[in-house]
């Protein structure tokens, strides 16, 4: 048997709330397939499982909110005997919270009751009658709780929702759903900054690395491709600053119980603005073995469904490290904050022309400034500046990238 | 290829495809003739995208040193009621 837990999704999260299951009770589960989604403060997540086995017991309701731990069903081996005492409880049986520091815990009480466990208006379970008289009393279905099979939403949920919002007492029963989340990604994003900024004792160091052979071949590289398979310049950045990590593998690293574990495979995290506000920093797993054009193609892929929603837990879960580029808005230069339990974030600004010397002689270049926040318990300025150095070198030569 | 669409269908598909790029937008306050990207919160991954969907929607092909005439809803206009 194994145990299917509230996965944490970043040292910020504390607990998640469980959309939907995408299995039901004997259905069979392959490891890291996706089984539910589960809603956290930052966004809806698809969540893998880490076995395969058989669903023996779905043990948590959509919509209910538990702790990170949380066993939330369990997965029986295939070919074990299932348990006879096993059914589908008519209450749900008492959630266990797994912690390896902590004794086993209760559910807490339940949540108050929350807007309906949907993300985006097309995932709305709801009908066109409803969602009609949704327009006409002017309720947003989105903030509604569905109480139909599976969550739906109903007439008479969109009724009820009307005359909730029509009591001046009601307390946030039609509150924006949109606007709660943001406001819960800011307090998210708060606290792990303030942690960061609190127990990590940053050191800060910057570079100029000329971006003249970079743009050339890019340029001449995205000739040759169709519009569809074209590279962002970003690209090069994520692969030089992964390729980069496995000559100072120390930046690639978790901080976990005092001491740095450094983690074997590379998945660089790359900061994502979201459209309603706040970021979020999905991994692109194996960063440094994907060649130019998967590398592109998985960056495409990761923010379009940053923004959309669909994430998967370990892209939010396995990031080693952090790359966020703010060229685009302005920025000349990144002081990044750490985003533990990382070690280390790269920041880019923007490509400027300044003038430079080869040779001898004065000539303009495209510069861009990196900049490397980095965790002083974990390294020290001598390695972070390998680091950087090692990135610089390995955007003069793009066609090895 | 003779192009049966007139400045007004392409205009509207336009529309509906940063609709689709940009979805929080407002594109009903739009000006035609400013950059979309000093007007809506788009990055140079949202303009590719752009870029993708209206070569697979108007089926033209478009040089990455020609993105800047694809930069306002004007000059989109103007670029795809040309002959290709």
């Amino acid at each position: 048997m194994a145990d299917f837990v509230m996965p944490t999704l970043g040292s910020d999260m504390t607990e998640g709330t469980l959309v939907e299951w995408k299995k039901k009770v004997g259905d069979r589960v392959v490891k890291g397939e996706i089984i539910a989604e589960v809603e956290t403060e930052k966004a809806a997540i698809e969540v893998e499982s880490f076995h395969s086995g058989i669903i023996e017991q779905l043990l948590a309701k959509p919509g209910e909110t538990v702790p990170v731990g949380t066993v939330m069903a369990i997965i029986r081996e295939e070919g074990a005997q299932t348990k006879p005492s096993v059914q589908a409880p008519a209450s749900p049986a008492p959630l266990q919270t797994v912690s390896p520091k902590e004794p086993v815990s209760s559910l807490p009480p339940a949540p108050p009751p929350m807007a309906a466990p949907a993300t985006e208006p097309g995932r709305l379970r709801i009908s066109p009658a409803a969602r009609k008289l949704a327009g006409e009393l002017g309720v947003d279905p989105v903030s509604v709780q569905g109480t139909g099979p599976d969550g739906s939403i109903s007439l008479d949920d969109i009724q009820r929702s009307a005359a909730q919002r029509a009591q001046p007492s009601a307390p946030l029963a039609a509150a924006d759903r949109t606007g709660d989340r943001q406001a819960r990604m800011r307090q998210t994003i708060a606290a792990a900054m303030a942690r960061s900024k609190r127990e990590i004792p940053h050191y800060y160091l910057s570079t100029t690395i000329d971006m003249g052979r970079a743009l050339t071949w890019i340029t001449e590289e995205n000739l040759k491709r169709p519009v569809t398979d074209r590279l962002l310049y970003g690209v090069l950045l994520i692969k030089a600053v992964a390729l980069a990590l496995r000559e100072v593998p120390e930046l690639n690293a978790l901080w976990k119980e005092s001491t740095a574990v450094q983690n074997p495979d590379i998945h660089v995290g790359v900061a994502v603005s979201l459209r309603q506000g706040g970021l979020i920093a999905p991994a692109i797993h194996n960063t440094d073995k994907q060649s130019l054009g998967e590398l592109m193609s998985r960056f495409q892929d990761v923010v379009k469904r940053a923004r959309a929603g669909t994430l998967r837990s370990s892209e939010l879960s396995d990031p080693t490290i952090t790359v966020t580029s703010l060229g685009e808005q302005g920025v000349e230069t990144v002081f990044g904050v750490i985003y533990p339990p990382q070690v280390a974030l790269v920041g880019f600004g923007k490509v400027v022309e300044r003038p430079w010397i080869i040779e001898g002689r004065v000539v303009s270049r495209p510069v861009v400034t990196a900049s490397l926040s980095a965790d002083h318990r974990v390294t020290d300025g001598h390695r972070g500046g390998v680091f950087l150095s090692t990135v610089d070198r390995l955007l003069q030569e793009p066609g090895q990238l | 290829m003779n192009n049966p669409l007139t400045p007004d269908d392409i205009r509207q598909t336009v529309l509906r495809i940063l609709g689709e790029i940009a979805p929080e937008a407002d594109l009903t306050a739009l000006k035609p003739g400013v950059s979309f990207r000093d007007q809506l919160d788009i990055d140079s991954m949202d303009f590719l995208n752009f870029v993708i969907m209206i070569h697979k929607t108007f089926g033209v092909e478009i040089a990455e040193a020609d993105y800047p005439k694809y930069g306002t809803l004007n000059g989109c206009v103007e670029q795809l009621s040309e002959p290709q």
